[in-house]
């Protein structure tokens, strides 16, 4: 089932502007592939090297950080508003 | 009164490196990691010396060379410069030698080390243009951007907790900042604080202005070192929240050594919380480099910070210091209050119940005690959290102005209180 995922303002120049995705995917690691798949420049951003995703970014699902919910073993529900939001964000173009 | 020139120059990624003009922001575009500003350290030392800041009032400009850049003509109020305290009744309750308190808990003008970083923000506010600055707070720092932002011309939008306490809330309103209480617990805030900084004009101190903010800290760690009359000590415990001020504290006291104004010498970095939220101080036990984000349940509600944004950098120098974390029942945190006040003559806030009671056990484990001084960083003020202190121990009577009911109540007393009827040297008649 699909899932709306908000992207971050400093991100969405990588996602031809669009300030929410949807996607497929059903968890986080099959998310993070799923975006940095059809959006390649976003791999470096939320990615380290070896595909982890990076620290300093925070995913919520209806507001709950994911790590208080199972974290990759979380399965998304078909209506979680999935937000990725930086850690400590800041910067009003 | 002017000193000369400002030595930032600009901001630099903690992750990657990457380096960024001036500006408000608070974290890479490349990997998102927190920013932080750099100094022509250099030029510092050539321009500067112990001897000549000695001569400066003493508040945190008196360091204006190691702070970010500002704007010519800006006022300059005298936060900063609150005492270090040679502490030997608590030491010796504590079973240490030297013990020293550093006690921003009568900080200007809010009694709280917060002035310290708001008047960084508020500096910066003032170079990048801002007329609203803002904040998520658990407390003190509404306190004092209110205050910061009334003397200074700002207007003030602050973000809170519902549940924070009322003293905390009657002092932050009074100075006519505009007050939004939230639901849920300080994260949640803070959370909704990044959000709004992308759509919103604000200078919210601890997110598009935290790298400026956080350097306001780095203060009390200079202080420390010129009040030991420029030594640096043997260890320092200090209250956890988001993370960011033990951090600084350490960089402080590196740039000290680099500058050559102090003797190189390790200091053991160590780190307090409440353990009804203790995500940093568990990490350092279970020698966890990652946090694990907690929900707080703590009367400590000024460190109730679930999710510190400075966490992973706190635990990376209280490790890399040979330094400790340890954390605080409730009950140890009242009593630790106490226990300060009644040897020092000091009412700490519930963070300093915090740093009191986990300097004892610091001190239990043989964490701290290296020969040079201990210094515990008392952040706030006790009369903020007033429903954290202890009732006494004895309740306290309510007599008829007779001086028969006087009598009676000290004939009451056992010899433990034989002080209250020993005659002094000279006789009283």
């Amino acid at each position: 089932m699909p899932c709306q995922v908000r992207i971050p303002t400093p991100l969405q120049k990588f996602t031809g502007g669009a300030e929410a995705v949807t996607c497929e995917a059903t968890s986080l690691p099959t998310l993070l592939v799923e975006l940095t798949g059809r959006f390649p420049e976003l791999k470096e951003r939320l990615c380290e090297p070896d595909g982890r995703p990076r620290r300093f970014f925070n995913v919520y699902i209806n507001d709950e950080d994911i790590r208080f919910l199972g974290g990759d073993n979380y399965q998304f529900a078909p209506t979680d508003e999935i937000l990725i939001l930086p850690s400590i964000a800041g910067g009003c173009n | 009164m002017s000193f000369g020139p400002y030595f930032e120059r600009g901001l630099r990624c903690r992750d990657c490196g990457k380096q960024f003009p001036s500006q408000p922001v608070a974290g890479c575009d490349a990997c998102f990691a927190p920013l932080e500003v750099i100094y022509d350290m250099e030029g510092i030392r050539r321009a500067v010396t112990p001897q000549q800041l000695g001569q400066r009032p003493e508040t945190m400009w008196r360091y204006r060379e190691l702070l970010p850049a500002g704007a010519e003509g800006a006022p300059e109020r005298p936060v900063g410069g609150t005492p270090l305290l040679a502490a030997p009744r608590l030491a010796k309750a504590l079973g240490v030698r030297e013990l020293y308190i550093k006690n921003d808990a009568v900080n200007f003008p809010t009694l709280s080390f917060k002035d310290r970083v708001v008047a960084a923000a508020l500096s910066k506010a003032r170079v990048f243009g801002f007329k609203t600055v803002s904040c998520s707070s658990t407390g003190n720092l509404a306190n004092a951007l209110a205050a910061g932002a009334a003397a200074e011309g700002f207007e003030a939008v602050i973000l809170t907790p519902a549940d924070l306490e009322e003293a905390k809330i009657i002092g932050t309103l009074v100075y006519g900042a505009r007050l939004l209480k939230f639901t849920g617990n300080y994260d949640q805030v803070n959370r909704l604080c990044a959000e709004i900084a992308q759509r919103h004009p604000w200078g919210i101190v601890n997110v598009n202005l935290r790298p400026f903010y956080a350097e306001g800290s780095k203060t009390v760690g200079y202080e420390i070192a010129e009040q030991l009359g420029w030594r640096l000590p043997g260890a320092v415990i200090c209250p956890m929240a988001g993370g960011s001020l033990i951090g600084k504290i350490a960089k402080a006291f590196d740039d000290v050594q680099k500058l050559g104004w102090v003797t190189e010498a390790p200091v053991r970095i160590c780190g307090a919380q409440a353990t009804g939220c203790s995500p940093i101080s568990l990490a350092v036990k279970e020698g966890r480099a990652e946090i694990q984000p907690q929900r707080p349940n703590t009367i400590a509600r000024s460190l109730a910070i679930g999710n510190p944004a400075d966490g992973f950098y706190a635990i990376r120098t209280i490790a890399q210091s040979g330094g400790w974390a340890d954390d605080a029942s409730d009950t140890e945190i009242s009593e630790a209050m106490g226990l300060l006040a009644e040897t020092e003559g000091i009412f700490g806030e519930t963070a300093a119940g915090v740093t009191v009671a986990v300097a004892r056990k610091l001190i239990q484990q043989g964490r701290v005690q290296t020969g040079a001084p201990i210094v515990l960083v008392i952040t706030g003020n006790g009369l903020k959290t007033l429903d954290a202190v202890l009732p006494p121990s004895t309740p306290v009577p309510t007599l008829a102005p007779k001086i028969a009911e006087v009598e009676a109540y000290l004939a009451s007393l056992g010899a433990g209180d034989a002080n209250l009827t020993e005659a002094p040297l000279a006789s009283v008649r």
